[in-house]
């Protein structure tokens, strides 16, 4: 299923830092990991990641590292900050916010109908 | 016939694309490349071969385009091709660094020199008609041998080069100064206006490497001088500022420092500037860049001194600071000026890079103009009776206080981003949002003001 480019650039941010919070990672990585928690429904592209990851660093939510791959390259790893637990928690509650919202609505009557089309 | 490429050289290729890209370093593209490397192994252990792992790899890397926008708007400083003259970040050249200090050295070489008769007790009243004289016949020669060995030295000039190089500069020395001249004569004076002239060319030998006939390379020496005559402009019109602060805050103390500067500082100083303004440009070679990023990272430690030598001199001698009317627009100034320094360079700031020098010497510049300017207010809150509530000092005294927050709490956030408590933005987040401000206030200066003061 295409994901609408909206929903894409609103979800990365809290995905990438909830994969952070599992633990340290690196760019490849962490696409991985997003592939396999939506099943291959969320694809990203390769490149557009370092943006982001570059974007909360400067953000102070994550902090980047120059390590070794198992093959010996340079890698650059990035760790979750106790900003970025901070941050990854405030917007937990605001798309909780937003999620019940849709339910509060979508399940009910009409809106039933609408998800076998 | 098919020339079958190696992941290598395609790899080589890829690589060579991405660093073409403005907005991407080359240390961001060494990520990148990590990322690409990983996809084309993985796809490999899946079953693809190095042609086809390499083609799906780059399709998955996705549009080179969309991928240099986004760095684009994230390090949007690196657009406005910042010029990384003593290099902070880990990509720093050891060229350089080795260029900056033998500048540096030489620029140092060159204030002493133009001292040196003094120095060496040579009897030299300034006013003396003997003094202009001398120095009128001689300045170029303090100065410009050592530019010309900067440029001998850079390019690297074989021996016979430089017995050319130096044949101009003795025959300069000595016919100017053992030859009859007439004190005040015509001909003394045109020889000081033309020897100038004659030894800049003879600099010129030295920049273009003792390559008599090359046309290009006399081309270059002529950009060079272009370029190097605006750069000494602006250094001189930045060093005068600083002069007249000089002056100004040491007056406000009762010292005379007039002497001091004309006598020291001036000559020194551009003696000095014109080494510094050539090395600039040669470290540049385009003006069509971002100037004041770079006359910043020049006047920050210079101001830095000025502010220091003050607040040593006021404990010293334990004076008070002279309020008279016109003081506190000057010290508003001041602090404009400072503002000004750490507005810039922060626009030119490479938000990865973790705290450095110049960012210990910023903070302590803050910190200095903030001390400077409490000693000025604490003085004229002493004598507010006095003085009594005019627009003018109602406006500089405002405009102190603004100043003075905005200061104040950028020290506080640059101290945090140094401890490593906070990263560098919320610093330049404070600076953006204090421009409304700023717009604000002169908007009530402009309709406010005159309401409240009866248009007086």
């Amino acid at each position: 299923m295409k994901i609408d480019k909206d929903f894409v650039a609103a979800s990365a941010t809290p995905l990438v830092l909830a994969i952070l919070n599992e633990g340290e990672s690196y760019g490849y990585a962490i696409i991985k990991r997003v592939s396999e928690l939506s099943g291959g429904e969320l694809k990203w592209t390769d490149g557009m990641i370092y943006p982001l990851l570059h974007r909360l660093e400067r953000n102070g939510y994550v902090k980047a590292a120059w390590g070794k791959s198992e093959t010996g390259r340079r890698r650059k790893y990035y760790r979750l900050t106790d900003r970025g637990l901070e941050q990854l928690s405030r917007q937990q509650r605001q798309w909780q916010v937003v999620d019940s919202t849709l339910r509060g609505i979508w399940f009910t009557g009409k809106h039933t109908a609408l998800q076998s089309i | 016939m098919k020339t079958k490429q190696t992941l290598e050289e395609r790899i080589r290729e890829w690589r060579n694309y991405v660093n073409r890209q403005k907005a991407v370093k080359p240390i961001d593209v060494e990520e990148l490349e990590d990322q690409l490397r990983t996809q084309v192994e993985a796809l490999g252990e899946a079953g693809l071969d190095d042609d086809e792992a390499f083609l799906v790899a780059v399709k998955r890397m996705g549009d080179l385009d969309s991928i240099s926008r986004e760095f684009a708007r994230e390090y949007s400083e690196r657009l406005w091709k910042q010029l990384v003259v003593l290099a902070e970040s880990g990509d720093s050249s050891s060229e350089m660094k080795r260029e900056a200090v033998v500048a540096i050295a030489l620029a140092a070489a060159a204030a002493v020199a133009i001292k040196l008769p003094v120095l060496l007790n040579m009897d030299l009243n300034w006013d003396s008609p003997f003094a202009f004289s001398f120095y009128a016949r001689n300045f170029s020669l303090f100065i410009l041998p050592f530019l010309a060995g900067y440029f001998a030295w850079k390019r690297g000039l074989d021996k016979a080069g430089c017995i050319w190089l130096a044949v101009p500069f003795i025959v300069a020395v000595l016919t100017v100064n053992i030859l009859p001249f007439k004190q005040g004569g015509h001909t003394e004076m045109l020889a000081a206006i033309h020897l100038p002239i004659a030894l800049w060319l003879a600099v010129g030998f030295a920049y273009i490497g003792g390559h008599w006939n090359d046309r290009n390379r006399r081309m270059n020496f002529v950009r060079f001088s272009g370029e190097w005559f605006i750069y000494f402009t602006l250094i001189a019109l930045g060093g005068g500022v600083l002069i007249v602060f000089t002056a100004f805050i040491f007056d406000a103390i009762g010292i005379s420092v007039e002497l001091f500067v004309n006598e020291w500082i001036m000559p020194c100083g551009v003696a000095g500037a014109v080494i510094i303004s050539a090395w600039l440009v040669e470290a540049k070679k385009s003006i069509i860049e971002n100037m004041a990023p770079v006359l910043t990272r020049l006047f920050t430690p210079l101001f830095t001194l000025l502010l220091l030598a003050f607040l040593v001199t006021v404990i010293w001698t334990g004076s008070g600071i002279n309020v008279e009317r016109e003081v506190l627009i000057g010290f508003d100034l001041l602090l404009v000026f400072v503002l000004g320094l750490l507005l810039y360079s922060i626009s030119a700031r490479d938000h990865q890079a973790p705290p450095g020098l110049f960012d210990k010497l910023q903070l302590l510049l803050v910190i200095c103009a903030l001390l400077v300017d409490t000693l000025a207010l604490w003085a004229i809150a002493a004598r507010i009776s006095e003085f009594g509530f005019s627009p003018n000092k109602v406006t500089a005294l405002g405009e102190n206080i603004i100043l003075l927050v905005n200061l104040g709490w950028s020290a506080v956030l640059y101290t945090r981003f140094l401890t490593g408590r906070a990263p560098f933005s919320p610093l330049e987040r404070w600076q953006m949002s204090n421009l409304p401000v700023y717009a604000a206030w002169a908007w009530i200066v402009v309709l406010i003001f005159p309401v409240i003061f009866n248009y007086q």
